[in-house]
């Protein structure tokens, strides 16, 4: 496993290394910039650091890419988390009058963290994951994909692995970023189907009619259950389980199935009773009786953080940030590929460093039509060499989908300043 | 703001129309002079009508039959406008309702104007004051729309210059199965019947949040039942901006030391007791909390301490919701830190992760980092209302928040008796958990009424001390919050002739506020 060749010891010495060469500083920028239109935005937009031994410095801001990416090639930190866009330059939030320091706009964000699925993972527990349990993350990043684009209406979503055990999402329409604290908790609370503590047993219940919010859900997570869930996680197998899913039943049905269970050790016959169930007292009740789409939910359906997404002004790990403790970049997912998205393949930190250093080789035939610009204008040789030092580097193809995610942005800015300007005319 | 202008009792032309109407947004501020005695009353007596709803809101399930019945009679005690066709037959038929009996509609209304506009002044300060006003207003707002006709909520619409979009016959069609099968009450026949109107859905957060209407790129199909929502947040997002309006014109206000005062003393007086004063801080040994947790402490809290003693580990919310609660029964700082740090080492956290992670959020609470913000132990309202428990927490209302089952089994185990744990099943079946969990407290103290009404932890804790006459020193505790909160306002107070009347009203403010 690559992962291996990590040390967290090393982070300190290969930080600089990174930020110097390989940080896609100008993609970054170009990002938080927005195309320039709203003033200060880059500039009031704060974030933070954290530094070594877990010093927390928050309120930075930068005026230009230039001064961001001097500051960070000198704080090298550990970690960088991303914040709202202020009403005045957050690091001189001191100086103005209490009160007037607010936290105007940000991207809508999402976070989903593995830990919250730890009643419902046979494989694996707290921090860790593994190839088996990921497939709850390509579940809720379909989910939610879905819904914030077909029911919300949202275009630009940046969807980005956390680097350790989750994936984070950043809504970056303008419409989003603009939201209220109200509007983004409603978005949260309409996206949450699994709801309860320690104390919830069921912890979703459907009533009718079910909306088509939850249809469309639904379908997502049936396509993926009889794989993840009754092969991979052996949810019908071992007796534990089994009881816990019996125990999301109605009693008369728990008996009745428990009695067939003894005759049948076959997960996916096991399962076809349980929905046989459903459909018969589906056919017989009156009231809403849908306790095996509440099954496949409670076990599969994405789990949300919605005091991230809630606040403006809370802040969410920066794309492209190292994560400490495994050395993997944060990095955009493309979700063309997401059912082959391996968080054990994203590229650590002291691989793509290894890979700075290793002679170049196979990509001379790539560079040669941009050598040949490069002649043409010395002027600007270490500026392009900078920009190329990752393009060598396993995290290329993830700058690469980060670029074009811009590309779309840009293109409905431009879009959307044309409508203007037609409207404009007609008057 | 301003009270200043007319002297004659009920303004301007503009005003008397203003009271025509049932109903009213509040655009307009009330131009007329008015005395110190009424501009109290009103204050009081709308505090006490918002309080009201605050807790109707939480007993009851909101709109329905009772919680009405409630809120008419509350409204009707306090004198606040009622009923909606009221000022006709005031003005037709005298006999049927005569005067005497007390203000007359438009008086009623003129109240509710004036007294809305001072409250606003109150609580507009802090970003918790304007949460609270604005979702109490927003609550007696939709009671007092869906009262109204049906052609009343009409002219109503249409006096404010509220228009929505009604999307057409053709693109009804098309939604069809979507509209009927995203809202509770519209059925096949009744979609072709009804209007839907498209808005975006930042208009209608309340429907979106329940998810009980149709989104599609962005936009809400609104069937016309439910138009309410988008008038209610249309509604709030005014409110909204008023209260910031008026919090930037304060200074104004507050340079008037008749008002200063009142105003504070209406603003701090929503949250009842705090019980933040710790005049018994060091009483309590970190050795006792294991055998008060079992005697005294409610519910949820034993819940926190079981968990933080079985897993070494409490997440945020558990630690917020205890941490201010054992600062509330007097752990000092220092106490407080030995305690988390004791717990938490035992687990997976080792002693120096814990002073780097943990160890700020516990000097924040007691307000030593940060904002340096004093943070009051939460109340019952709102841990049954804020932050719902996920995955992996223990904090929360066990009688809001558990599964019925699990609730009744934990009964059984602390030996409730089989007809007590089916009282509070009952209560917590009609969502009355403060009730439930009184009833829980009198029946494991062994006393048939209590004599005080529950509405937060450490009234509980405080409560079940006196009665066990464990250590003297908390039982005299008991009654300091109450007492000092009674003195605050005459001794912020320099106004000499208001302050004597003033201690009056805010007196009886705060029996009322101990009462509930």
């Amino acid at each position: 496993m690559p992962s291996s060749d990590y040390d967290p010891a090393c982070l300190p010495d290969l930080l600089p290394l990174y930020y110097r060469r390989l940080f896609p500083f100008s993609q970054y920028h170009r990002w938080l910039n927005y195309g320039g239109v709203q003033k200060n935005y880059f500039q009031n937009r704060e974030f933070s650091f954290t530094l070594k031994d877990d010093i927390y410095v928050r309120y930075q801001s930068f005026n230009t890419q230039n001064e961001l990416e001097k500051e960070m090639q000198r704080m090298n930190p550990y970690k960088i988390d991303i914040g709202a866009v202020y009403s005045h330059r957050p690091n001189q939030h001191n100086t103005v009058k209490s009160g007037s320091f607010q936290a105007l706009e940000k991207e809508l964000v999402f976070d989903i963290d593995m830990t919250d699925y730890d009643d419902v993972r046979s494989c694996c527990s707290a921090a860790d994951i593994c190839a088996r349990c990921w497939t709850l993350m390509t579940i809720a990043v379909r989910v939610l994909d879905r819904a914030l684009r077909e029911d919300f209406g949202f275009r630009h979503l940046l969807w980005v692995y956390s680097g350790r055990r989750g994936v984070h999402c950043w809504v970056c329409d303008e419409a989003a970023r603009k939201l209220s604290a109200a509007a983004r908790s409603a978005v949260a609370e309409y996206l949450s189907l699994v709801k309860g503590g320690e104390e919830t047993v069921k912890k979703v219940v459907l009533s009718d009619p079910i909306h088509p919010f939850i249809k469309e859900s639904l379908a997502v997570v049936e396509h993926y259950f009889p794989q993840y869930a009754l092969q991979q996680q052996d949810l019908l197998s071992r007796k534990d389980s089994v009881d816990k899913v019996l125990a999301l039943v109605p009693e008369d049905v728990k008996k009745e199935l428990q009695m067939r269970f003894q005759n049948e050790k076959r997960p996916e016959i096991r399962w076809k009773l349980i929905e046989d169930q459903a459909h018969k007292k589906q056919s017989t009740a009156k009231k809403g009786q849908h306790f095996e789409k509440e099954i496949m939910l409670q076990y599969c359906y994405p789990r949300l953080d919605v005091n991230v997404s809630k606040g403006v002004n809370h802040l969410l790990k920066s794309p492209f940030s190292v994560h400490p403790k495994t050395g993997r970049v944060s990095v955009p997912i493309d979700l063309r590929e997401l059912d082959k998205f391996d968080p054990f393949a994203v590229p650590t930190i002291s691989l793509i460093c290894e890979e700075l250093d290793r002679p170049k080789a196979g990509e001379e035939e790539e560079e040669k039509p941009e050598d040949a610009t490069e002649r043409e204008d010395e002027r600007d040789a270490a500026e392009k060499r900078k920009i190329r030092a990752y393009k060598r580097t396993s995290l290329a193809k993830y700058v690469k989908h980060f670029d074009q995610f811009l590309d779309a942005l840009a293109r409905s800015r431009k879009g959307e300043l044309l409508r203007q300007s037609d409207l404009q005319k007609e008057f | 703001m301003q009270f200043t202008g007319r002297r004659n009792k009920f303004g301007t032309n503009l005003q008397t129309e203003l009271y025509l109407q049932p109903l009213q947004f509040y655009g307009q501020p009330p131009l007329e002079n008015i005395s110190l005695s009424e501009f109290e009353t009103f204050a009081v007596e709308r505090l006490k009508l918002l309080k009201t709803v605050e807790n109707l809101g939480v007993s009851y399930v909101k709109q329905s039959e009772q919680y009405k019945q409630k809120l008419e009679k509350e409204l009707k005690n306090l004198n606040f406008s009622y009923r909606p066709d009221a000022v006709d037959k005031d003005n037709k038929e005298s006999s049927k309702k005569p005067p005497q009996n007390g203000p007359s509609e438009l008086e009623k209304r003129r109240k509710d104007h004036i007294s809305h506009f001072i409250l606003r002044l109150a609580y507009c300060q802090t970003e918790d004051l304007r949460r609270w006003f604005i979702q109490q207003e927003v609550d007696l707002f939709r009671y007092r729309f869906n009262e109204l006709q049906p052609i009343q909520k009409l002219e109503f619409l249409h006096k404010n210059n509220l228009q929505y979009d009604a999307i057409s016959v053709e693109e009804k069609k098309n939604l069809k199965d979507n509209l009927v099968s995203s809202s509770y009450a519209v059925s096949g026949i009744k979609v072709e019947l009804e209007e839907f109107y498209k808005v975006p859905f930042q208009d209608a957060l309340d429907l979106v949040r329940t998810r009980k209407v149709y989104l599609k790129d962005g936009f809400a199909y609104i069937p016309h039942q439910d138009i309410v929502t988008i008038v209610l947040n249309d509604f709030r997002t005014r409110l909204s901006k008023a209260l910031a309006l008026t919090a930037r014109s304060l200074p104004a206000v507050h340079s008037d030391e008749r008002l200063q005062p009142l105003l504070n003393h209406l603003s701090h007086a929503y949250v009842g007791q705090d019980y933040s004063i710790q005049k018994n801080v060091g009483k309590i040994s970190l050795e006792q909390i294991d055998s008060l947790s079992g005697k005294s402490f409610p519910l949820c809290m034993r819940k926190l301490h079981q968990a933080l003693r079985e897993n070494h580990h409490l997440r945020h919310g558990g630690r917020m919701q205890y941490g201010l609660f054992l600062k509330g029964i007097g752990l000092s700082l220092e106490q407080a830190l030995q305690f988390w740090r004791m717990e938490f080492t035992r687990g997976k956290v080792d002693a120096d992760k814990f002073d780097k992670a943990y160890a700020y959020s516990i000097r924040h609470m007691f307000g030593k980092e940060g904002k340096r913000t004093d943070y009051t132990p939460y109340s019952c309202m709102k841990v049954i209302l804020s932050n719902p428990p996920s995955q992996g927490d223990y904090h929360g209302c066990p009688f809001r928040h558990s599964e019925p089952e699990l609730l009744k089994q934990k009964l059984q185990f602390y030996k409730v008796s089989p007809s007590g744990v089916s009282q509070i099943m009952e209560l917590v079946k009609g969502m009355h958990y403060q009730l439930a969990c009184q009833k829980y407290f009198e029946l494991t103290h062994n006393v048939e009424d209590t004599s005080f009404s529950l509405s937060h932890p450490n009234q509980y804790f405080l409560e079940s001390q006196k009665l066990l006459g464990g250590g003297k020193d908390i039982k005299r505790e008991a009654d300091t919050p109450q007492r000092s909160q009674e003195n605050s306002a005459p001794r912020g107070s320099s106004a000499a002739d208001a302050s004597e009347h003033l201690a009056e009203t805010t007196e009886d403010l705060d029996a009322f506020f101990v009462d509930v």
